[in-house]
């Protein structure tokens, strides 16, 4: 098994807790892991990305070879592209489609939403809406993580149980909200995945 | 033993507090925060009651951590890059007076520049100090490099320095951990004038310094750090510097690299290692994160015969870190890319927070200076020097840190009026406090702005050593009272904040204006911390 992520974002958009409850999983699962993050100058408000690597193989680079990563998983649809080099060629592209929009010169959504969609591996979906519906609206970065989870070989109940021990220190509610917030974002890919 | 799943920079930490460490001594830098930190939270170092408390720059920190070690216990100072050169002196000279407990000093290089001015090569500095060094590949060598470190440092009785880069620093993996040390007890140097370095005792331990060069090369030679590793091709030979060989190893998946490597993890550089690969293989590729520090001297000044390559060469660029693709490259592999980035992809560099207080001081000064002219304000690092950017375009300068005041002070030797320095609160008590001597010292007419947000924001929101006592440092180092001005920067204030800079820009001598009010994210943080505690306690 091995598995390269790009997690995507806008520093303060919470890809941080995405990697380590995937991390956490896989640790769990006994895997090797690799997970490279920016901290520092770009958090501001900048564009910020994650390598993680799993593998059941010890991992040699921290950083992920362009071409080969399996899946881009994107908080935010313009974040979603910039690493589209990356990406294997039958690689999965799964963003949110709401933008956060903190530059002037920001692309038009439309256009956006259709460079994604030209790729026939996308699942694009409205990650916040889903947050709200299940009522936690700060969870739209695990509905994201949800919707991921049917393209990496990690059981749905490994990544419950790491959302157990990341989110536990915040209490049972917080727990709960987040759990739900990754089965609506599952759910979403699982009918989303087949229809191209 | 636990496994643990560690950033390297966290790996080193609790290397350290594994290895007996009684205090680490820091100023916060990208990328070396989280040493620090990881030790701050650790529930051994707390109980241990390991030292642990922010210092106020990278020099008093490395001399806080020597006189640690000269009452025998084990210390580490840690810092960035640029800090080394600020603690450049103790450090040189710690070389000189050895130690008594182990001294540790980790740098973290920022090759690329994620977050510095530059991307200088700490290795450099090692062997100007003439002492062992340690490079770790993966998280796993930099816990075990950090908790073996202070052992080295004791046995040849000199500082180590361990140095990591950006990647590693911030990449996380699992590691397994080895037995907890005791801590060394107090113990005085043997010597009761080692430590002196007057000229006649400094001249003695420098000899012993030199003395001891052989058997710190020999315990790189027989390093488990530098391994040669066979290979039947040897039309090239691969030397690979600390994670340097992550990269060289994604190329060759099954660990099937038809080529000798010598992969380097301790220096000085292992001599016969590099002789044996230099004169079995035909040519010779150098990777290293950093500068061109083994490849230089290996290739010596006079070698044209084209043998040795690397960043020197062209065959690995001269500039920014590597990466699994740029090594790929000069071994001659296929780089797969299968999508581009689409045109409209627009750039998302970083900026002020919503509501942060400097956007507030910029506004309020830029209004001001529409007046005076332009190019006029010298400013500093930290979160502030975002209003270097549009759409305040404020400040003309950021050089190193506390060289705002300096500037300005030149600056108005020059004739420049106003000169103006913008610092925050955690650099003016790093190095500007110096700066603002020199100023009062010959009254010079510059008007300083410290932007006070009660912490060191752009390293994350680490605590600041100026918080509540920033007046009386101004007014106790002689800069007079009337001129030493506190506001409030808000909009709701800014027609009172362009008078105050405007009367003081008029002011022919020194003053100081605080703008003072808490960086968001602090407050949100301590705000949620505070949530949780309280609902803590009513469970
Ligand atoms: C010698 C040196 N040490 C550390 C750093 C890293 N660094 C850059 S800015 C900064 C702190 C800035 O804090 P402050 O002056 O209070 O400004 P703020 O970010 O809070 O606005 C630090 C630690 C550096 N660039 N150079
Ligand atoms: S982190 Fe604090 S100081 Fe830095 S930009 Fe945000 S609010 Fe301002």
């Amino acid at each position: 098994m091995k598995a390269d992520i790009i997690l995507s974002g806008v520093g303060g958009q919470g890809i941080v807790s995405i990697a380590a409850t995937i991390a956490q999983a896989a640790l769990d699962n006994d895997l090797f892991i690799k997970q490279s993050e920016v901290h520092g100058m770009s958090q501001r408000g900048g564009a910020v990305y994650s390598h993680l690597r799993i593998s059941d193989k010890p991992i040699a680079s921290d950083l992920i070879p362009m071409g080969s990563a399996d899946i881009i998983i994107s908080v935010e649809p313009m974040e979603s592209l910039r690493y589209l080099p990356w990406l294997k060629e039958e690689g999965w592209l799964v963003t949110n489609s709401i933008p956060f929009i903190n530059i002037p010169d920001y692309p038009d959504l439309n256009l956006l939403h259709s460079e994604i969609e030209k790729f026939p591996n996308h699942i694009l979906i409205n990650a916040d809406e889903i947050a709200r519906q299940v009522k936690s609206p700060r969870s739209s970065n695990i509905v994201m993580l949800g919707a991921a989870s049917p393209f990496l070989e990690i059981s749905l109940e490994n990544f419950e149980q790491a959302i157990k021990k990341i989110f536990g220190r915040k209490g049972e509610r917080i727990v709960e909200l987040n759990i739900q917030a990754l089965h609506a974002g599952r759910e979403f890919s699982l009918t989303h995945k087949e229809i191209k | 033993m636990e496994k643990l799943l560690l950033l390297g920079a966290e790996a080193i930490a609790q290397g350290a507090i594994d290895g007996g460490m009684s205090g680490v001594y820091a100023y916060p830098g990208t990328p070396s925060t989280e040493i620090t930190e990881y030790v701050q939270n650790n529930k051994i170092a707390i109980e241990r009651n390991i030292h642990r408390q922010w210092s106020a720059n990278e020099k008093t920190a490395v001399e806080a951590a020597l006189g640690m070690s000269y009452a025998g216990k084990r210390a580490m100072a840690c810092m960035k890059h640029v800090g080394l050169n600020v603690a450049a002196d103790p450090f040189i000279n710690s070389a000189i007076t050895g130690v008594n407990g182990g001294l540790v000093i980790t740098v973290a290089d920022d090759p690329s520049m994620h977050s510095s001015q530059n991307e200088q090569d700490s290795r450099f500095y090692g062997k100007f100090a003439m002492i062992p060094m340690l490079e770790p590949s993966n998280q796993q060598e930099a816990y075990d490099m950090a908790y073996e470190s202070f052992e080295i440092s004791e046995q040849f009785k000199v500082p180590v320095l361990i140095r990591i880069t950006t990647r590693l620093s911030h990449s996380r993996s699992g590691i397994t951990r080895k037995e907890l040390k005791s801590e060394n007890p107090l113990t005085y140097p043997e010597d009761p004038i080692q430590f002196v370095l007057l000229p006649s005792n400094a001249r003695k331990r420098y000899k012993g310094l030199l003395g001891i060069q052989s058997a710190i090369e020999e315990a790189a030679e027989k390093s488990e750090y530098n391994k040669y590793i066979e290979g039947k091709d040897k039309s090239l030979g691969i030397i690979a510097c600390g994670i340097a060989f992550n990269y060289l190893m994604e190329n060759y998946p099954d660990n099937n690299c038809p080529h000798p490597i010598l992969k380097i993890g301790q220096y000085p550089m292992p001599y016969s290692l590099l002789d044996k690969i230099v004169s079995e293989c035909e040519k010779i590729l150098v990777l290293e994160d950093g500068y061109p520090f083994v490849e230089e001297q290996i290739k010596g000044y006079f070698d044209k015969s084209g043998k040795i390559t690397g960043r020197l060469s062209g065959a690995i660029p001269r500039d920014g870190e590597l990466n699994p693709d740029v090594v790929g490259k000069a071994l001659g592999k296929e780089i797969k890319q299968y999508f581009k980035v689409p045109e409209i992809i627009a750039n998302r560099p970083p900026e002020l927070c919503s509501g942060c207080a400097h956007r507030d001081i910029y506004n309020a000064l830029n209004e001001t200076m529409k007046e005076f002219g332009k190019q006029k304000v010298f400013s500093d690092i930290g979160c502030y020097t975002l209003g270097a950017l549009p759409p305040w375009n404020a400040i003309n300068s950021c050089v190193d840190m506390g060289a705002s005041i300096t500037m300005a002070k030149g600056a108005a030797d020059a004739g420049v009026r106003p000169s103006v320095a913008v610092i925050g609160d955690s650099t003016f008590t790093h190095s500007g406090m110096t700066a603002l001597l020199d100023c009062v010292y010959e009254n010079t007419p510059v008007t300083i702005i410290i932007a006070d947000n009660a912490t060191t924001a752009m390293t994350g929101g680490q605590t600041s050593p100026a918080t509540g006592r920033l007046e009386e440092i101004c007014i106790g180092l002689g800069v007079k009272p009337e001129h030493v001005r506190v506001l409030t920067p808000l909009p709701k204030f800014h027609e009172e904040m362009v008078k105050v800079i405007r009367e003081e820009l008029l002011y022919e001598g020194v003053s100081v204006i605080i703008p003072r009010r808490e960086c968001i994210q602090t407050a949100t943080r301590s705000k949620k911390e505070q949530k949780v505690k309280t609902e803590e306690v009513a469970q």
